[in-house]
Parts: structure tokens; sequence; C-alpha cells
């Protein structure tokens, strides 16, 4: 019964978003208040009807309603309580659910923040988030419904997958997914935009926050699945240039690019067609990411022919957003006006670089992603492309970006001279380039063993002392009035002044720095060894000692697991840590899982994992031992505070002055 | 000396170009290094197979050829595709759902004496998945693994 009255109310949400995509953008047209009043109660509408839908298949999961195929087959009743709420998205069909939930909580959003905006604007947002909800409800209900019935009931179900039976489960797709989505605002933003024909600061500063919301759950959603990767796939990789991460970073590449352009858009109105362009292509790819991932044709081009209504239902789909965006901007293009000028050497033309290079980079991941499917679809052979292809393209591609962060925020818009810029910055370069040579000496001074240095690693560390050291020298600037002495109290009411717009981005780049002083270090200084022991072996790896104490047999809820026990003891013969990786194997589908067992630091992480039984109490076990590698995912966080930060701007939230609206009009005449 | 607008357009243009083509050399050369063809063991004893280059191979782990060192972890084992097979080595623990009897990817390159020395193992996917290498590998040499296992994924 309750999964009848999800089903229901799935196809109410396909009515109602038929009703929101087609009323307001009519409305719209002819000027109908009447018709544009439909949007705002037709979102929230909507959201519910959603909500009651997935509250339906969660509840479907919880009491183990096995008659449901999606739950016979992804779900089992020894699969404790938490991890069944995860398993309703842990699959095609109800991970598409998840998505329109998600569309549907942010068109909701937008009816309800979007007061400042005009009527007419307003609706055709609405329209157009209105219009991609009807698209995913259609797949959902004609090729991919949750909640198809299976007859007769399965007695048991066949269990989630084990390599997603963790909290990570729980947390990482609502994650990515409210930022894959929270591009379809941008997007629609853009696409209103274009048919309105209202391009001016005031649009930008409207779109903006909604955009930085979205890139900042992805930039979460995305370092989650990497934290989640590191621990659970059993052998420290934390990023692997798999198709289905690739997936992922193409569309935050994008939405990068997107709200740095926006920054432009909004306050000198210049690069108005190219963030257009962004917000269509951030969103198109969010998309393809998601049917890519979704769809089985990366783990065979031939699921798709298991399937035929799927394929070519995304395909059109596919088409129709990507190809239909594209054919409005080229029409409407003309309308977007051209903005200020600027000189070869101002704020905008180092943003315009690190847009240039962020798209670079994506189309570079492009390649090497879909390079191997275009060919294996065209029957020209089976081909993988490594993750050395990835790094030989993306780390030059990205160098002269992470340069670019310490000088752009310090350049001033429009025009900027190139002698004071140099003078500011030539001590944090000299400071950075010291650093950056002194840290490797002094790593091996304090006898850190390791591959060691290599030219690469002073390289990044420079690229993350520079980057530091312009956060600072911006941050230090904006304290002082020029010709006055510094005092501490005048630099703290400056500080007050300053908006936290401006805070939220000198987090952001911190967190870049971060994150390139993790990559950095792990890659240079991580060791590892892959070894026979029995129980009483030592390993030794570097400074430490990893003692096999003993084995065990637990029993868990879903699963039986051997448990390893290692003590940890540095040089001295302390000890630094008690450490239980298992090698689990789960019942329901005999599935073995290793779960590796971590000690956690912020300058380092001691990993242990266990490979396969070689007979007797003899383990092939892994150790690990990470230098700075938590410094990757407390960068991604930085970043992503600073773009909660930014949202929190007063200006986001400030109506629209007589001025801007008299400019709206005029522009919209 | 002041710079005509039309000037300073094209310079802007023609900076993007030496740019996007810096890019797009690096980007070909890159792929062209580090992109591995796939190959199947029939292949290889056809002598398909580059001697000097990485490449992949896959097909089913024959049963009972696998032998651990016990030295080492780690061992060799045949990749077969029901017709050929090809003796692999490799160093390193072998991943979870590797199984003899069971689908396997490995990536590595031909040793002098017709073997494969395999730097990579990739047995993914869950228990009834089989990598899509390895059933391309079966389905080549006349051997398809049945079609419930295949669409039965994800």
């Amino acid at each position: 019964m309750i999964i009848e009255i999800g089903h229901f109310a799935l196809t109410i949400a396909l009515v109602l978003g038929l009703l929101l995509g087609i009323l307001p953008m009519v409305g719209a047209h002819r000027r109908d208040v009447r018709l544009m009043a439909v949007a705002q109660p037709a979102a929230v509408a909507q959201f519910g009807a959603i909500t009651i839908a997935f509250a339906a298949l969660i509840a479907g999961f919880v009491g183990n309603d096995f008659s449901v195929l999606l739950i016979a087959n992804h779900s089992n009743t020894d699969l404790p309580l938490d991890l069944r709420v995860a398993a309703s998205w842990g699959s095609h069909e109800g991970s598409m659910l998840l998505w329109s939930l998600m569309l549907s909580a942010w068109t909701c959003a937008v009816a309800a923040f979007s007061r400042s905006l005009s009527t007419v604007l307003r609706a055709r947002v609405l329209g157009v988030l209105g219009l991609i909800s009807v698209g995913f409800l259609l797949f959902l209900l004609f090729t991919s419904n949750p909640f198809e019935r299976l007859l007769p009931a399965a007695a048991q179900g066949r269990d989630l997958n084990p390599l997603l039976q963790d909290p990570g489960m729980v947390f990482h797709p609502p994650l990515l997914y409210m930022g894959y989505v929270g591009l379809s605002v941008a997007f629609a933003f853009a696409v209103a935009g274009l048919i309105g024909g209202g391009f001016d600061a005031a649009w930008a500063r409207w779109a903006r926050p909604w955009t930085t919301v979205a890139w900042a759950f992805l930039t979460l959603g995305i370092a989650l699945g990497s934290f989640w990767a590191y621990y659970e796939l059993g052998w420290g990789g934390w990023w692997f240039w798999d198709p289905v991460e690739n997936a992922s970073f193409m569309p935050w590449l994008v939405a990068t690019a997107l709200i740095h352009s926006l920054a432009v858009a909004e306050k000198r109105g210049a690069f108005r067609s190219w963030t257009v362009l962004l917000a269509i292509l951030g969103f198109s790819l969010s998309l393809m990411g998601t049917f890519l991932v979704r769809s089985g044709v990366l783990t065979s081009v031939h699921a798709f022919a298991t399937d035929p209504a799927r394929g070519v239902f995304i395909l059109a789909f596919l088409v129709l957003v990507i190809g239909g965006s594209l054919i409005l901007f080229a029409w409407r293009a003309p309308t977007i006006g051209a903005g200020n000028s600027f000189s070869a050497i101002s704020r905008e033309s180092m943003l315009l670089a690190n847009n240039i290079l962020l798209v670079v980079a994506m189309a570079a991941v492009m390649l090497g992603t879909l390079y191997p499917l275009v060919l294996d679809t065209l029957g020209l052979g089976k081909i993988s492309v490594g993750p050395p292809y990835f790094d030989a393209v993306f780390v030059p591609v990205m160098a002269p970006a992470l340069f670019l962060i310490a000088v752009g925020p310090l350049a001033r818009w429009k025009r900027t001279e190139l002698p004071p810029l140099v003078s500011r910055l030539r001590w944090a370069f000299a400071i950075s380039v010291i650093s950056a040579l002194l840290a490797p000496v002094a790593a091996v001074a304090a006898g850190v063993d390791g591959p060691a240095w290599r030219p690469l690693t002073s390289v990044g560390l420079a690229f993350g002392f520079w980057i530091s050291a312009g956060v600072v020298v911006a941050i230090l600037d904006s304290l002082r009035t020029p010709g006055r002495p510094f005092s501490i109290a005048h630099a703290a009411s400056r500080a007050r002044m300053q908006p936290p717009s401006v805070w939220g981005m000198h987090l952001a780049h911190l967190g870049v720095a971060a994150f390139v002083f993790g990559v950095t270090l792990v890659n240079s200084y991580e060791i590892g060894v892959e070894a026979r022991a029995e129980v009483g072996d030592t390993i030794s790896l570097g400074d430490y000692e990893f003692r096999f104490t003993g084995l065990d047999h637990i029993v868990g809820p879903n699963y039986d697991s051997d448990r390893g026990h290692f003590e940890v003891r540095d040089s001295s013969g302390a000890l630094v840590a008690l450490l239980h990786p298992e090698k689990r194997v789960y019942r329901a589908s005999g599935q073995p899982m290793t779960e590796a067992a971590i000690d956690r630091s912020l300058v380092r992480d001691i990993y242990v994992s266990m490979g396969e039984p070689l007979g007797g109490t003899v383990w092939a076990i892994r150790a690990h031992v990470k230098p700075f590698v938590n410094w990757i995912w407390i960068g991604c966080l930085m970043m992503a505070g600073g773009g909660f930060l930014a949202v929190a701007d007063k200006r986001y939230r400030r109506r629209v002055t007589q001025r801007e609206a008299r400019a709206v009009a005029a522009a919209r005449a | 000396m002041t710079i005509k607008p039309r000037h300073r357009r094209f310079a802007w243009v023609a900076a993007g170009l030496v740019a996007l083509g810096i890019a797009a050399a690096l980007v070909l050369n890159a792929l062209g290094s580090n992109m591995s063809w796939f190959i199947t063991p029939t292949e290889v004893a056809e002598g398909k197979a580059p001697a000097e280059r990485n490449f992949r191979i896959g097909g089913l782990v024959e049963p009972g050829s696998l032998q651990r060192a016990d030295d080492r972890v780690g061992g060799t084992f045949r990749v077969t595709d029901g017709n050929n097979a090809i003796l692999v080595s490799y160093t390193g623990i072998l991943p979870d759902l590797f199984k003899e009897g069971r689908g396997v990817v490995a990536q590595g390159r031909l040793t002098g004496n017709g073997g494969f020395d395999a730097t990579e193992v990739l047995a993914k996917h869950d228990e009834n998945y089989m990598p899509p290498e390895a059933a391309e590998a079966l389905e080549r040499a006349g051997h398809p693994v049945n079609a419930g296992a295949q669409a039965k994924q994800q």
C-alpha cells in the first residue's frame, strides 16, 4: 500500500512538473500574472509529492518489503537500519529518485528565497527547473521505476553491494547530488536570462549565491567520496582518475570557473556570454556525469544494449537539454551585450586565464574519460587511459592557475600596474621559494625516510607556500590604510568592515594551499610495503615496526570477519597505535571486503590492511605511512567552508535597489 | 604608444591559440604514451601483442593454475579465453575478488619468454559480474559468458 502511495505521488509530481514547466513560461511570455503565480505553489507541491514518494521508498527499505524488485535486489533483513535507509539511493532507480528529490528541493528553495527577483524572471527560472524535473520524472516512471513489484515476493533480499555498506554511503551521494543538482539553478538562471534578455549585475548577483552553494556541496561530495575510497577500497589510494570520479570532477572544474566568472559579471559586467555558456556547460556535464555513472555505460558500453529504452531516453534528454540551450544561446547571445573593457594586466584578465585553464583541464579530463568509450562504441578496439595520462596533463595545466591564485585577489579591476604588484608580492615569492627548498632539507635532517625529494616536491611546496603567502599579503593589505601607520585597533576595525565573501574567498584559497601541500607531501614521502606475515612476525616500514600480534574471528550483523591485531611502534620502541584491520565476507552475496585500519593524525596516517589468507595464520599484509594525507580533505573542507561563508554575505539578501530595477527594465524594453 | 583595440583583440586571440596549441600537444602526447590496448590471450598467441609497450589482457583465471610464491606476496597464474592461455606473474596482493575460474584483467607487458609480467591485477565489480574486458575476451574466443550474469549488473 505504502509503495502504491509512493508510485502515485511520483505520478502527481510529474503532473505538477508539467504545470510548473509550462504555465509560468506561458505567463511570462504573455505577461499574465495569474499564470506566473502558479510557479510558486506548484514548486512547493512538487517538492511535497516527491518527498512522499521518497519516504515511501525508504519505508519499504526499512520494513524489508521484498515484494518490491528494487528492495529485493538491494537490501537484506540483516542489513543495519542506517544502511537500509541509505540503500534506497544505492541503485540506479533510487539514485534517480534522489536526484529528483534534490531538484525539487532546490526548486522549492528558489521559490522561497527569490522574492527580490522580478516576477517574470522568477517565473522563468522556476519554469526551467520544472521542465528539467519533467525529464527526470518521465525517465523514472517509464524506464527506471523504483516502485516496480516483484511477484511472487522474495523471501530474502540480495543485500546491498558490500562496498556500499559504509557510513560514507549515507552522506556521499546526497552531498554529491546536492552539488550536481544545484548547478541546475545556475543553468535555469542562464536560460531564463537568455529568454528574457536581461543580463546585468543584478542577474549575476542573483545567480551567484546559488552557484556558490552548489559548488560547495559538490566539493564536499567529491571530497567525501575520495575519503571513502581511501579507507574502503583497501589499498590506500585517494584518487584514481576513474571514469566515475571524473564524471563528478568535470562539473566541479566548470563550476569553479563559473563562480569566478560570475564574480566578474557581477562586479564589472564583463564575461556575460561566457558566464552563461559556463552555466550551460556545468549543468550539461552534471547531467552527463549522472547518466554516465548510473546508466552502466561505463562498466560496459554493451550495458546500453541490455536496456535500449534507457539508453535512447538518456541520449534524447541530453540532446534536448544541451542542444536546446546551446541553440537558445546562439540565438539570443547578441542580446547579452559586451561588458566593460579591461587591460591585459587586470583582475579580469587573470580571472579569464583562470577560467580558460579550468576549462582546458576539464576538456583534457573529458578526453581521457570518453575516448575509450568512443573507440569501444565504434568497434575500434578497447583501450584504457591510465592515471599517468591525467597526471601528465592535469598538473601542468593547473600550475599557472595555482600561481594566479596569489596574484588575482591583489590585482585591481580594469587595470593594474605591474611594478606595484611585483613589489607587493616579492617577499611572498622569496619566502615561498626558500621554504620550498628548505623544507625537504629539514625533512631529511629530521630523518624522514621514503622515496624522498624529487624536483616536483619542491615545486608543489612552492605553490602551497606561494598561495598561502599571497593570501596573507592580501589580508594584510586590506587591513591597512595607505599612508597611515599600522595599528591593531585600526586593523581590527578594517577587518570587521570586510564582507564575509572576501573572507570566504581567502579561506577557500587557503584550502587550495592545504590541498596542494597534502598532495605534494603524500606523493613524495609516502612509503608502503606488501608482505607475507604470520602471527608473531614484525614488518618494518620506515621508522615504524608493525607487529602482527594475533588473529580472531568476529561475527557481524550480516558478515563474518577475520580480524588482525597489530601493534605499531616507532624507532624508540614506544607504542604508537593498536590497529585492527578486517577481512569480511558478506553472507548474502559471499563477497569479501577489506576493511583497512588507520591511525590518523594531522602529520601522518598509519594504514594497515589485510590482503589474502595464505594458509595457517599467514596473511598477505599491506602497510602504509602517509604523511599529511589528511590535508587533502581538510583543504577541500576549507574550500567548501569558504563557499558557504561567501554566501553569508548580506548583499545577496538585499532587495534590488531602484537604480538596478530601472536598469533591468531598460534592458528588457 | 597606444594599441588599437583591434590589435589588442588579435593579440588575445593569438595568445589563446598558442596556449590551446600547447595544451593540445601536451594532451595528445600524454594520451599516446599512457593508453594501453586490450588484447586477448588468443591475440597474444597469434603474436599481435606489442613487445615494448604496456597492454591489458583479460579472461578467466584458469582453475588450478594459481601458484603462490612463498617468499613474497603474489605468484603466477594462467589467464585463458577458452582457446589460449598466457602465464601471468604478479608481485603484490591479489584483489579480493580474484579467484580461480573467475574473470580477471591484468595490466603489464610481455616478458622475453612469452609470459606476461603484470603491474596491476583487477577483478572488480561484484560476485555476479565479470570485468567487461574479461567478458570480451571470452566472447571473441567464442565462449561467451551467459547473458543473464551480464544483465544483472548494477
